[in-house]
């Protein structure tokens, strides 16, 4: 019985060891984006190229595993929604492409051309649809009237440690402190969950006004992810923030050419078309986001949120301060 | 009952004990054992390592705004499981080895089912159901005639009490496995003695029952809260922030790995103080008993109100098992009516059985192996501390354990590369890192515990006359360990890889960070579809690594009954 258990799986897992995929035309992604994102994009690229896309999803730990591959890495493409932790730990090549010059404008990618955004998320107001919220501000939600009404997913969580870093990138340390300790005495219910849940939130009455990403919105009006979260998307309105004498603040994702990319050339043909009229409209359609490349037309649901004016803030800036959001963040006790 | 029994040898030197203790022990078992703790050892090294590095001004800032928060729940949540679990676990198992009724076996193994639930998916199931504008609530609004949510608040399910609740009912099979095997095997002498002498059922229990299976309480309550302390996606979608989940933002959000390198440790520093803790605390208890003891217990038939025991034993399955499988069932038919069975999803489950397959094969050999050369040195301190170490891994949480085996992949395969280049004059690339030797490798480190504890236990069943005797008619140590030893722990070896395997099916954070390209498990697939917010698309995945964990609970509960009778 021993030995049946034993060595049989053991040499399925030889055989699984020796399972690499042998196309003659590859490029191996390693990606933070869940792989429903980006397949589509991908699926069309091979289709237009030939060239097969091994894909591999992780959720964090993206920079540390390449790092630890070194020189004998298979990673290519690094596909991700920050870079700072790849470019910090020098997992990453540049690039000179004209053309992803020329489509990505300059707050969108590193000077270096060291990683690129590719397509945006606006961070956005949920909220009840009774309420009037025209020329809604981020510093707003600060605001007495909104003590016990506010729902937020964590603190911590990267799409609101980017918006709290953009915060300080404009107003410095203290004022956005005084701020998230205004946003955390507004909190209805403890920060935590998802974005949709602070859609389900709202409908539930729990909260009257919550902030999430605007894809989710799509997502969930589209009725692509059921009956159920449909009913959520519509029970709620959708608002564009600004900041005050600012824009909107956005969360990228992007790609990065991975340092030792054993397959260089395909790798910066996939970067490319991941740029092209094609798939930047792919973007918006497929995924409800809003597309680097001024060309692409929106989905009309995104379409529908009204016009979007993007904050001027490069990313590379607001990155730069997401650490001291983060301490911020604790500071505060924003997620206690 | 436990006795109290002086110290075996108490005149001789350690050294003299050890020197004798090792006597029969062949080198190659001590090597085995010894190379196993280095491997289990090399990600806390690496862990160790990044700490060292210093985290600057992040220990302050945490010591200052982050671990006394975290400190204080995670104390509060292992509290609350701990107790819900043994509450659950023993109470179901005395009830269903103690007494005798109409579907008692049926419920003895339904019982486990909850086993097959990952915590992160019975975490989003609840969520799902008891959110106001959920199922129950709009149901309980239509019966009361409420028109808005906004008019009737109940309680919110995302909170302290819902995460310890929802642990606690599918957490608490860790315990209920073990302890019912002690009860059903161990208990009968001592307990047939005690209802002789006219102690009552409840005497039976606290006197008798309860004391007896302190041991398998232990192990199996300490199983539950490593899983627990491992759990990151039920209490960060519940918003319970626990140590682990701090690790996860200091690494992530704060970018200090030394950061969450240090909190880590101070959290593995945490667990083996405890667990040693409870092993000093029964240090002088002997758990013996001779084999013409081990028979099964006479079971009471059940009469009056305690009846009312056997509803409440159903309550976890139905709570912990049936309600989030027919939810998950409902929600896989629907998303299967809008798009039709996908084919990758059988490449997913095929990926994940045999992945865990191969895991459960290698983890429990390395098991078998560990606790048989503690068993021939007779317990010596030195090979019980290497199976100590090897037990190591079960402390870190799946995440803080791939950062930590990034490390030593990396040298590894470095080295391998480097003396293939030398001895042909070409690399080998990566044969570790990125293969299914990584996952295999990370599988083995976590889950060691759970084979090292369910294979001791079942040795300490047999009296270590037969091995005398054995050696004395000229059978060496392999031959033992082929034709005794294997055989006779077969049942906790069953158990042991039942656990194995269906902790490997559950496991995310390490087969995220590890696995090869183009390779998806149903967990690592549910994931992204949940952490995409397509959750209807994963219910189908997720109702697999439920159905999947089905099979094993299902052999095991007839192989235990072939067994035991």
């Amino acid at each position: 019985m021993f030995s049946r258990l034993v060595f049989r799986p053991l040499a399925l897992l030889a055989a699984l060891a020796v399972t690499a995929p042998a196309f003659a035309e590859e490029v191996n992604l390693y990606t933070t984006r869940e792989p429903g994102l980006v397949k589509p994009l991908l699926e069309a690229f091979s289709e237009r190229t030939g060239i097969e896309v091994n894909t591999i999803f992780m959720k964090d730990g993206l920079a540390e595993r390449v790092a630890s591959e070194g020189e004998r890495s298979p990673a290519d493409l690094l596909m991700a929604v920050d870079f700072t932790d790849l470019v910090d730990l020098g997992v990453t090549q540049a690039v000179n492409s004209d053309t992803l010059n020329k489509v990505v404008p300059a707050p969108l990618r590193d000077a270096d051309g060291r990683w690129y955004a590719l397509s945006m998320r606006a961070r956005v107001i949920y909220a009840d649809k009774g309420l009037d919220l025209k020329g809604f501000h981020y510093e707003d939600l600060a605001k007495p009237e909104w003590r016990d009404r506010v729902c937020i997913r964590s603190g911590q969580h990267p799409y609101n440690t980017a918006l709290i870093a953009h915060m300080i990138a404009r107003q410095g340390e203290a004022a956005t402190e005084t701020w998230l300790r205004g946003v955390k005495n507004n909190l209805a219910r403890r920060a935590g969950g998802g974005d949709r849940q602070v859609a389900r939130d709202i409908l539930g009455g729990l909260c009257d006004i919550g902030i999430g990403n605007s894809y989710y919105v799509g997502l969930m009006r589209s009725g692509d992810s059921g009956a159920e979260q449909q009913q959520w998307g519509n029970g709620i309105q959708v608002v564009l923030p600004t900041f005050k004498n600012g824009g909107t603040h956005v969360n990228i994702s992007g790609a990065a050419l991975a340092r030792h990319a054993p397959n260089r050339n395909n790798a910066v043909k996939l970067l490319e078309f991941l740029v092209s009229d094609e798939a930047q409209a792919l973007y918006a359609r497929a995924n409800y986001e809003y597309p680097v490349s001024q060309q692409a037309e929106l989905h009309p649901l995104v379409a529908a949120f009204g016009d979007l004016t993007i904050d001027p803030m490069p990313v590379a800036e607001i990155s730069s301060h997401r650490r001291a959001a983060s301490l911020l963040v604790d500071r505060v006790g924003f997620d206690n | 009952m436990p006795t109290r029994a002086p110290a075996p040898g108490g005149s001789l030197s350690l050294i003299g004990r050890c020197k004798r203790s090792l006597a029969g022990v062949g080198l190659g078992w001590l090597f085995a054992c010894a190379l196993v703790a280095l491997l289990v050892m090399l990600p806390v090294l690496s862990l160790l390592g990044h700490a060292l590095e210093g985290s600057g001004d992040m220990w302050p800032h945490l010591r200052a705004y982050v671990l006394p928060q975290a400190f204080a729940n995670t104390v509060i949540l292992l509290t609350g499981v701990g107790l819900l679990v043994i509450l659950i676990g023993t109470g179901s198992a005395w009830l269903v080895t103690a007494y005798e009724f109409p579907g008692r076996r049926l419920l003895s193994w339904a019982l486990l089912l909850p086993l097959a639930v990952p915590t992160y998916i019975v975490a989003y199931v609840y969520v799902d159901l008891l959110h106001p504008v959920g199922p129950a609530q709009t149901l309980l609004r239509d019966l009361l005639g409420v028109a808005s949510p906004r008019d009737l608040r109940l309680w919110d399910i995302r909170s302290m009490g819902g995460c310890i609740l929802l642990l606690g009912l599918v957490l608490y099979p860790y315990v209920y496995l073990p302890v019912r095997a002690m009860f059903a095997m161990q208990a009968a002498g001592a307990l047939d003695a005690a209802r002789t002498l006219g102690a009552g059922a409840g005497g039976c229990f606290y006197r008798v029952a309860l004391p007896l299976a302190r041991p398998a309480i232990a192990v199996g309550t300490s199983l539950a809260l490593m899983e627990t302390l491992n759990d990151i996606g039920a209490s960060e979608f519940l918003g319970v922030r626990t140590l682990t989940v701090s690790i996860y933002a200091t690494w992530v959000n704060r970018s200090s790995l030394p950061g969450a390198a240090q909190i880590a440790l101070f959290m593995l520093v945490l667990v083996v103080s405890l667990i040693v803790l409870e092993r000093w605390a029964r240090r002088r208890q002997r758990y013996a008993g001779s084999p013409r003891q081990q028979r099964p217990l006479t079971r009471k038939p059940l009469v009056g109100w305690r009846w009312l025991l056997v509803a409440l034993a159903l309550l976890p399955v139905l709570l912990g098992f049936v309600t989030p499988a027919l939810h998950l069932a409902l929600e896989a038919v629907r998303r299967l009516a809008l798009v039709g069975i996908e084919a990758h999803i059988l490449q997913q489950a095929a990926n994940t059985v045999l992945i865990s397959a191969a895991a459960t094969a290698v983890t429990i050999s390395i098991a078998f192996v560990l606790v048989f050369t503690l068993r021939l040195a007779r317990s010596a301190a030195g090979v019980r501390a290497l199976v100590r170490i090897a037990s190591l891994g079960y402390a870190i949480p799946g995440t803080v354990l791939a950062i930590g085996l990034l490390g030593p992949l990396g040298w590894i395969d470095g080295a391998l590369n480097d003396s293939a280049k030398w001895l042909w004059g070409a690399g080998t690339g990566l044969v570790l890192g990125g293969t299914g030797f990584a996952l295999v490798y990370a599988y083995a480190v976590r889950f060691l515990a759970i084979g090292n504890g369910s294979i001791e236990a079942g040795f300490d069943k047999i009296p270590q006359s037969l091995d005398d005797a054995a050696r004395s008619l000229g059978a060496g140590a392999g031959r033992r360990a082929r034709c005794l030893h294997l055989p006779l722990a077969r049942p906790a070896l069953a158990a042991a890889m039942l656990l194995i395997f269906v902790d490997c099916m559950k496991e995310l954070p390490a087969t995220l960070l590890l696995r090869p390209l183009n390779f998806e498990t149903l967990a690592t697939h549910l994931y992204g579809e949940a952490s995409r917010g397509t959750y209807e698309s994963g219910a189908l995945a997720a109702l697999l690594i439920v159905l999947a964990g089905l099979v094993p609970i299902i052999l095991l509960s007839r192989y235990g009954h072939s067994t035991t009778r």
